[in-house]
């Protein structure tokens, strides 16, 4: 385990869900791999609000896992959305991605 | 909410994991969850299961937070229905505009178990806290409406009781507050059967209903009284006991009573705890005050009550003036009484300005400017003019007799009766009411209470004075024989151990009314009835009235269909017929 994901917030959670840890983690991972697709598209129809909202949700679901920078990632997209600047979203976008696959690997192995 | 601290709380959020992890964390607590998707969502799950508390993110799809937190606020209405966020917003303005929406409070993510909990608890405090607010409003609100509606009966009471009396007699002025009664005084006033005005002014201690309630009983025996024809002692002493009985140590009346004879011009006063009432002579343009010489009524019990009264000369125009104590504890702004000798001055700036006849209308000016421009709701003013012998004032409604009651109630038409007094009852009894509330049973009698009065009280007090007590009328020529009068005849009414009086009294039905025979005998020696008759036939046709002797012949000649003197002049006869048409 590493920086990707706050260990004391996880063991936080396995606390309050007890056997219901694992379809959390399982729903916080198919709700991650369905938003990271639909962030990309909607930047390509440049919908600034959309990209926002998702970005927001994205951001709140992520901190709640513990997810620390994969959250701030997502701050940062919904930010520059709600400024109507998406030029430039590209990197961050792959950014996400790959912070998120790290996430991912971590949560799977628990 | 349910008794044991369980509540209902709905959770809105489009995001499954962040649901799940809130939803776990409520449960924990013990509470009912239920949980949706979006702000439309939101909105219905409210209308139909109507939780105590809503968790609700900002963001959400079809309808946002924001939007959904005003419908669930308007659809609460009056109830406390606490709205927390749950929101990663960071922007200043954004949390703005949660709370404008209705918001309560924010629970930021990730979420935290032990904040989320402890604000739920201080929710709930809150909810019963409001709960509890509301409650005590709605009851207060209940109370003050009853007490008003109470209120509201009590002076229509009061009222119906009140307005019987002669309070619009065109000798009489009054100021009294539309609450007066709460505030403890009162004003009633009716004219007797012998056609003098009687006036009590009083002033029950307390305030509200307390104070109101004894001003039920004293206008009802009031009015009761003086239409009957009892005097001003026997309606004083009555009242006295009523309230001694009725009301609470501590509480009580100050009150001044008035009786106004015109045909006399003379009122008596009694006078018990008010300030003094003043005689504003019309010619002198002086002052005479009367002060309380009793205790207020209902602090002594009938045998220490004392119902002695002041007579006092007035001649026509003189205006006699009852406060309560509002008029001279008015206070102005730094707290000082208006005090009598400002009132004083009232009287002596009217006189110096000739405008004696406002008085009235300048004390209350007065008042109110001392006050500040305030007319305080305990101020009670009465101003009573003597009128020229004569005159005769409206008989209050009730009594004047309709000429349908008699096919109506029907009441005595032909009868005679006896009644004999002897000394015991002739010393303390007055005989007169008795008398005068059998005759006004005789349907078409009514109206004419007020001679019938006068002449069974002239026929009385020939028979008691003259014929038992032996008093010779000649006394009565001069001020000081008048006095001396009076004294011996309650000295020899004291003493007075034989003899009689006997009443007897018959009515006769005759074409289109009656005829009333009302015969005297007393057990005493007689008079020269001839010799006086004929002395009173010569003052009458000199012109002069015969204000302090004459036994009242003239007088019981003008009223009576025939009036005759028997054997040694102990014994008289006097006919009254009565027609349909007067």
């Amino acid at each position: 385990m590493n920086q990707s994901v706050d260990i004391e917030t996880l063991s936080m959670l396995k606390d309050v869900m007890e056997e219901d840890f694992h379809s959390l983690i399982e729903t916080f991972l198919n709700d991650a791999r369905e938003r990271i697709p639909l962030l990309k598209s909607q930047l390509a129809t440049a919908d600034a609000e959309a990209v926002r909202q998702t970005a927001h949700s994205l951001k709140g679901s992520s901190s709640n896992l513990g997810a620390v920078p994969m959250s701030e990632l997502c701050f940062q997209i919904e930010s520059r959305a709600g400024q109507q600047r998406l030029d430039g979203l590209e990197p961050l976008l792959q950014q996400l991605q790959a912070e998120f696959s790290r996430v991912e690997t971590i949560l799977q192995d628990l | 909410m349910s008794d044991n601290g369980i509540i209902t709380i709905l959770i809105a959020d489009d995001t499954d994991s962040d649901r799940m992890i809130l939803e776990s964390i409520v449960r924990k607590s013990g509470h009912k969850v239920v949980t949706v998707r979006d702000g439309l969502e939101a909105v219905e799950a409210f209308a139909e299961l109507r939780p105590d508390l809503v968790l609700m993110d900002a963001l959400m799809p079809r309808l946002d937070g924001l939007e959904a937190a005003r419908r669930i606020k308007a659809l609460a209405g009056n109830e406390l229905v606490p709205i927390i966020f749950l929101t990663s917003l960071s922007d200043t303005e954004s949390l703005v505009q949660c709370l404008e929406a209705g918001g309560d409070d924010f629970i930021s993510k990730p979420y935290n178990r032990v904040i989320l909990q402890a604000k739920i608890k201080s929710f709930i405090r809150m909810r019963e806290m409001q709960r509890v607010v509301q409650e005590q409003r709605d009851q207060i609100a209940r109370h003050n409406q009853q007490l008003i509606q109470e209120q509201t009966i009590a002076k229509q009471v009061f009222d119906n009781i009140a307005h019987l009396g002669a309070m619009d007699a065109p000798n009489v002025r009054y100021f009294l507050s539309p609450l007066a009664v709460f505030n403890g005084d009162v004003i009633v006033a009716a004219v007797r059967p012998s056609g003098s005005l009687m006036v009590l002014l009083g002033d029950f201690t307390g305030h509200g209903l307390p104070a109101a309630i004894g001003a039920m009983p004293l206008a009802s025996i009031f009015y009761g009284m003086v239409h009957k024809g009892f005097s001003l002692e026997d309606i004083l002493r009555e009242i006295n006991q009523k309230l001694k009985q009725i009301l609470p140590i501590g509480v009580f009346c100050c009150a001044t009573i008035v009786d106004m004879n015109f045909a006399k011009g003379r009122v008596q006063v009694w006078n018990g705890g008010l300030p003094d009432a003043y005689i504003f002579r019309a010619v002198s343009g002086k002052v005479d005050s009367v002060r309380s010489t009793h205790l207020p009524l209902g602090v002594l019990d009938d045998m220490n009550f004392k119902a002695d009264c002041q007579q006092i000369e007035m001649v026509a125009g003189d205006r006699l003036y009852l406060w309560s104590d509002g008029i001279i504890e008015s206070r102005n702004e730094v707290g000082d009484m208006f005090g009598e000798e400002r009132l004083m001055s009232v009287f002596r700036r009217s006189v110096r300005e000739g405008r004696q006849a406002h008085v009235f209308d300048a004390i209350l000016r007065s008042v109110e400017n001392y006050a500040g421009g305030e007319r305080s709701d305990d101020l009670s003013l009465i101003e009573l003019t003597m009128l020229a012998p004569g005159a005769a004032l409206d008989c209050p409604r009730e009594f004047q007799a309709s000429t349908n009651s008699r096919q109506r109630y029907g009441g005595l038409l032909e009868w005679s009766m006896k009644l004999e007094l002897e000394p015991s009852t002739l010393r303390l009894f007055d005989p007169l009411p008795l008398l005068l509330n059998i005759l006004v049973e005789v349907p078409g009698l009514k109206s004419h209470s007020g001679s019938l009065y006068t002449i069974l009280a002239e026929l009385y007090s020939n028979a008691l004075e003259h014929g038992l007590l032996d008093l010779p009328s000649s006394w009565k020529t001069t001020p000081e024989g008048f006095e001396r009068y009076y004294r011996e005849r309650s000295q020899r009414l004291e003493a007075l151990q034989t003899g009689y009086i006997h009443f007897e009294l018959v009515h006769r039905l005759v074409e289109q009314g009656g005829r009333l025979t009302i015969r005297v005998k007393d057990s005493g020696n007689g008079f020269e009835h001839q010799r006086n008759i004929q002395a009173a036939d010569a003052v009458r046709d000199e012109g002069k009235p015969d204000l302090y002797s004459g036994r009242g012949i003239p007088l019981l000649q003008t009223l009576c269909h025939s009036l005759r003197f028997l054997a040694e002049g102990n014994q008289v006869e006097a006919v009254v017929q009565w027609g349909e048409d007067d």
